[in-house]
């Protein structure tokens, strides 16, 4: 058995807030994702579906999450890239995101010279999805 | 990183974040959550109500909650939630899920923050009273802990409560079922959800039935859980079951047992503390002498034997062997 | 092709056309009519989705199918800032009030098209907006023939698209079956989609466990709303996937045909033959198309396409292989409708019915899918105590839909992470995938337009009646016994908004929050 982290000092599990802005339902790639960033020993708030950039940035507070991870489906990424972004700055938070769904090639360098940290095709395999969100953490992914 | 004492007054003052990031290093322990306790200590005055609630999953906990949460903050109360969920036993990941209910109900008001068990018994136990003390610390109350009525550790969680309400659903965490895993005897309400199923009349005759029997074995003297019948996803019932905990709440005070509790529950604190720390010392008495286990593990001597030589060493402060 | 001759069907036993239609509901299945090429499209502006509908029909179509976009299918209208912005006719044409569905179908004849509406949570308002304009242009109501997808159960369990909670949504359903029976006898009042499960991850054998089950609830919930089942189950349709795994998916169409007419006979007391049939529509697995490669996805839709076939559907729609970047092109469009029309034409697999009958493989797989939908079934009326409908709303409620679904499709994640699932581009054979740069975009354009439509058609109708008839349906939402049609129908006809409706019966009847099932 693992030893308490309180008595080693390990560093805690990275928390993901996983969740879908706006109203498409197609969830099935957010619920893959939940499940591999757990069996990476990752601890995943999951919000689902229908979120607002308000109720993300509520989680992310109350959470202390490290990453935000945004699934897209209906080609609105890059409205809701910059809405995302804009309400953590104005929140002063400094959370990398990161964004998986169906974005064309040629967005994603639009999306990362906004500010996004990653961007995850469908079929992304569980160790780019956990290597996406310990790579946006860069030298903080170990917690202080 | 921001230093904890400053966290603190940002926390206080009402930073959302602060609070979040505080959670965040009592729910690690070590040295940095004894400074914060420190620094909390004769902050928190101890008053704020802590519910429990628990039951099987899928009885709709989380929902009630929200409910519950909805009413408190209408009448100008500033509730927090900590929602308690396993973690892997295999990655120690976890899915935290609770908090969409919850939310979705009470409209984004309240304080909730997701724990995950993290696969340590003690680790919880010592993060959940830090914690609450946090909560009350920055204005919260009242404080309501959720977790899943499984295990031994959540049922010692939830038992902490100046109030435990648990809950169950016809089929899923029935009475029978909730007796078994010892969840009546905590009870201070009991909730059957799903009140517009079939088999939730039945639910209701078999928990009355069995807090009947538990009367005439002298179980309850002193307080009779109050049966609800909920329907947690239209809301209805929730106003009774705030009722029924503040008709508890009353009862503790008026015949002392709320002093009681407080301080079982420092005792059960510090019972942890110490349990957890003579744990610790043992894991890395073992680990640096490992001569120590020579003779249990060649069958000179018995693996009981052998513990009590070693305990008797780490007591007395004793060089190893 | 070299002309040998060839008989309408071979075998012996229950032929096609014979119960219980295992092997096709008709006797000469293709051999007499050509499954029917349904593309589904839409987008924009009313006017513009109007242009292509006039284009369909001028090239001799008569079926014409609506794609919504995302604020109409979840009964949000376009004006609603902290849903809609960003969405606006985007995936499909914005519907707000009765006047852009008058746009829609402006100068079309709707006694003489068929139209199919893809709308769920809201279907009550989009079905009234429909007869609305019926009743505005002289059509009778009777002459109105098309199909409504309002299957709400499969909203739960997979494409999540709800918006009131299952049971009273589920009145909503019955009061249009009760509706369409008095008034429409040409409508299909709902259409029950297995699509959605199967995209959502769930493997063949779920989808048609979890389809039919769905089916065998709309059929106790209508019974127990006093219809008679062969007066509604002949204008109950299905709606299939196609996936890539050939064999499995012939088999998935065989049994649903064998199941559906036996529990429809034993179960439900249907003596009508059409009250048996179990007719499907079919589409191309749409989660099955890759971004890499994305051209080899042509082949993959023609195989699928060829599954659908053989399996005896009776209208089939091809994905346009661009469709995992973004809404297909015009020419990627074209090459999926060319796709199913080699098929039909070329391969000669429409000269005889249910040309795999017999193979013992796929008699094997048959009885194989039927095995495991009925452990699915088993399991619901478990739940539900004997009744099919109580075991869905248990299931759903409880989380067994979205569970198993999430399950399937973790499992196959997994087998094409660690490669014991080859997915050809993605997994293997990767080389030489140079992207796809011609995409479709949505210009904010439509938005604006349909912001300032929307906002003069409010400033045009009388507030009084909007809130008098929003008052009706709220009255009618309380009353069990009331069917909400006819004031829905009111209202619509009042220009009050699909927003403002929903949000009345939402008043009465609640919104739905999803289980937290990961």
């Amino acid at each position: 058995m693992t030893q308490p982290a309180a008595a080693t000092g390990d560093r805690a599990p990275i928390r993901v807030v996983l969740a879908k802005l706006g109203l498409d339902g197609h969830d099935r790639g957010l619920k893959v994702v939940a499940r591999m960033l757990r069996d990476a020993g990752m601890e995943v708030i999951y919000l689902g579906l229908r979120q607002t950039t308000d109720t993300v940035i509520a989680a992310v507070e109350q959470e202390d999450a490290d990453v935000i991870g945004l699934s897209m489906h209906n080609a609105g990424h890059l409205a809701l890239a910059t809405r995302i972004l804009q309400a953590l700055d104005d929140e002063g938070l400094d959370v990398p995101v990161i964004i998986g769904g169906i974005v064309p090639e040629e967005d994603v360098d639009a999306l990362v010279a906004m500010g996004i940290s990653a961007v995850l095709h469908p079929g992304a395999s569980a160790v780019e999805v956990a290597e996406a969100v310990r790579g946006s953490l860069g030298d903080r992914s170990v917690r202080d | 990183m921001t230093e904890p004492g400053e966290l603190l007054e940002r926390a206080v003052a009402g930073e959302r974040r602060a609070l979040g990031r505080l959670l965040s290093l009592v729910e690690q322990g070590g040295e940095a959550a004894d400074g914060i306790a420190e620094m909390v200590h004769g902050q928190a005055s101890g008053q704020a109500a802590v519910i429990g609630i628990t039951g099987a999953p899928g009885t709709g906990k989380s929902t009630l909650v929200g409910h519950l949460v909805d009413g408190m903050t209408s009448s100008g109360a500033r509730p927090a939630v900590l929602a308690v969920d396993p973690s892997s036993p295999l990655t120690g990941g976890a899915i935290l899920g609770d908090r969409i209910r919850m939310d979705g109900v009470a409209g984004g008001r309240a304080f909730i923050r997701s724990m995950a068990t993290r696969g340590h018994a003690g680790g919880l136990a010592l993060a959940v009273p830090a914690a609450l003390r946090l909560f009350e610390t920055c204005g919260f109350g009242p404080l309501v802990v959720e977790t899943v009525g499984v295990g031994q550790v959540e049922v010692d969680v939830t038992r902490t409560a100046d109030t435990t309400v648990v809950m169950m659903a016809p089929g899923m965490g029935d009475a029978v079922q909730a007796n078994k895993a010892g969840l009546l005897e905590i009870a201070d309400v009991l909730v059957v959800n799903k009140a517009d199923r079939p088999g939730a009349e039945d639910t209701r005759r078999d928990l009355e039935h069995m807090l009947d029997l538990s009367r005439i074995t002298g179980l309850a003297q002193h307080w009779r859980p109050e049966i609800i019948m909920t329907t947690a996803t239209t809301g209805d019932g929730a106003d009774q079951v705030q009722t029924a905990i503040q008709a508890h709440q009353a009862h503790l005070a008026d015949t002392g047992q709320q002093e009681a509790r407080r301080q079982a529950r420092i005792r059960q604190e510090v019972l942890d503390r110490v349990t957890q720390h003579l744990g610790t010392k043992a894991s890395q008495y073992l680990s640096t002498n490992p001569d120590a286990l020579r003779e249990a593990l060649n069958g000179d001597r018995t693996p009981a034997a052998t513990a009590a030589k070693i305990s008797k060493r780490l007591l007395s402060n004793q060089p190893p062997i | 092709m070299s002309g040998v001759p060839v008989d309408p069907v071979y075998g012996d036993g229950p032929l096609p056309g014979e119960f219980p239609y295992t092997r096709g509901i008709y006797p000469e299945m293709y051999r007499s009519r050509l499954w029917t090429m349904r593309m589904f499209a839409g987008f924009g502006t009313a006017v513009d989705t109007n242009g292509r509908f006039q284009e369909i029909l001028r090239h001799g179509g008569t079926g014409l199918s609506t794609a919504f976009d995302m604020p109409t299918l979840m009964g949000r209208d376009s004006d609603d800032e902290v849903w809609s912005a960003g969405e606006v006719g985007r995936a499909g044409v914005a519907v707000d009030t009765l006047a852009d569905m008058e746009d829609l179908f402006a100068d079309i004849d709707l006694g003489s098209v068929s139209t199919s509406m893809t709308i769920n949570g809201p279907a009550v308002v989009a079905l009234a907006q429909y007869i609305a304009v019926a009743d505005k242009t002289g059509v009778d109501r009777a002459a109105l023939s098309g199909t409504i997808q309002n299957d709400i159960l499969k909203e739960y369990q997979a494409q999540k698209e709800y918006i009131f909670p299952p049971r009273p949504s589920m009145r909503i359903v019955t009061d249009m079956m009760r509706f369409t029976t008095a008034e429409m006898p040409r409508w299909h009042p709902v259409s029950i989609s297995g699509y959605h499960i199967r995209e959502a991850g769930s493997t063949a054998a779920q989808e048609l466990g979890f389809t039919l089950a769905n089916g065998f609830a709309y059929v106790e919930a209508a019974q127990a709303a006093g219809l008679d089942v062969d007066d509604f189950a002949g204008r109950l349709s299905f709606f299939f996937n196609s996936h890539s795994d050939f064999f499995e998916e012939i088999g998935k169409y065989r049994a649903a045909r064998r199941i559906w007419a036996t529990w429809m006979r034993q179960r439900y007391g249907a003596a009508s033959e059409r009250s048996l049939m179990c007719r499907f529509h079919t589409q191309t697995a749409g989660v099955s198309l890759t971004a890499q490669q994305p051209e080899i996805n042509i082949a993959r839709v023609a195989l699928q396409a060829l599954a659908g076939a053989l399996g005896g559907t009776q209208s089939l729609h091809t994905d346009a292989y661009d469709e995992a970047l973004a809404l297909p092109t015009e020419k990627a469009a074209r090459i999926a409708l060319r796709t199913q029309q080699i098929v039909a034409h070329e391969t000669g697999v429409a000269n005889v019915a249910d040309p795999l009958g017999g193979s013992a493989y796929v008699e094997w797989m048959t009885d194989e899918m039927e095995r495991r939908a009925a452990e699915i079934f088993d399991h619901l009326l478990e739940l539900g105590g004997g009744s099919i409908l109580e075991g869905v709303y248990e299931g759903i409620d409880n989380g067994y839909f979205v569970g198993q679904i999430a399950d399937s499709a973790y499992r196959f994640e997994r087998e094409v992470n660690d490669g014991t699932r080859i997915i050809v581009g993605v997994n293997a054979f990767t080389e030489g995938d140079d992207g796809e740069k011609n995409l479709l975009r949505i210009e904010q354009d439509t938005e604006d337009l349909q912001l300032k439509r929307l906002a003069a058609v409010k400033q045009q109708r009388g507030d009084a009646a909007v809130r008098g008839t929003l008052e009706a349906v709220r009255r009618a939402a309380q009353d069990p016994e009331a069917n909400l049609m006819p004031p829905v129908i009111d209202a619509v006809k009042a220009y009050a908004t699909e927003g403002e409706i929903c949000d009345a019966l939402a008043d009465v009847f609640g919104r739905y929050t999803e289980p937290a099932i990961v």
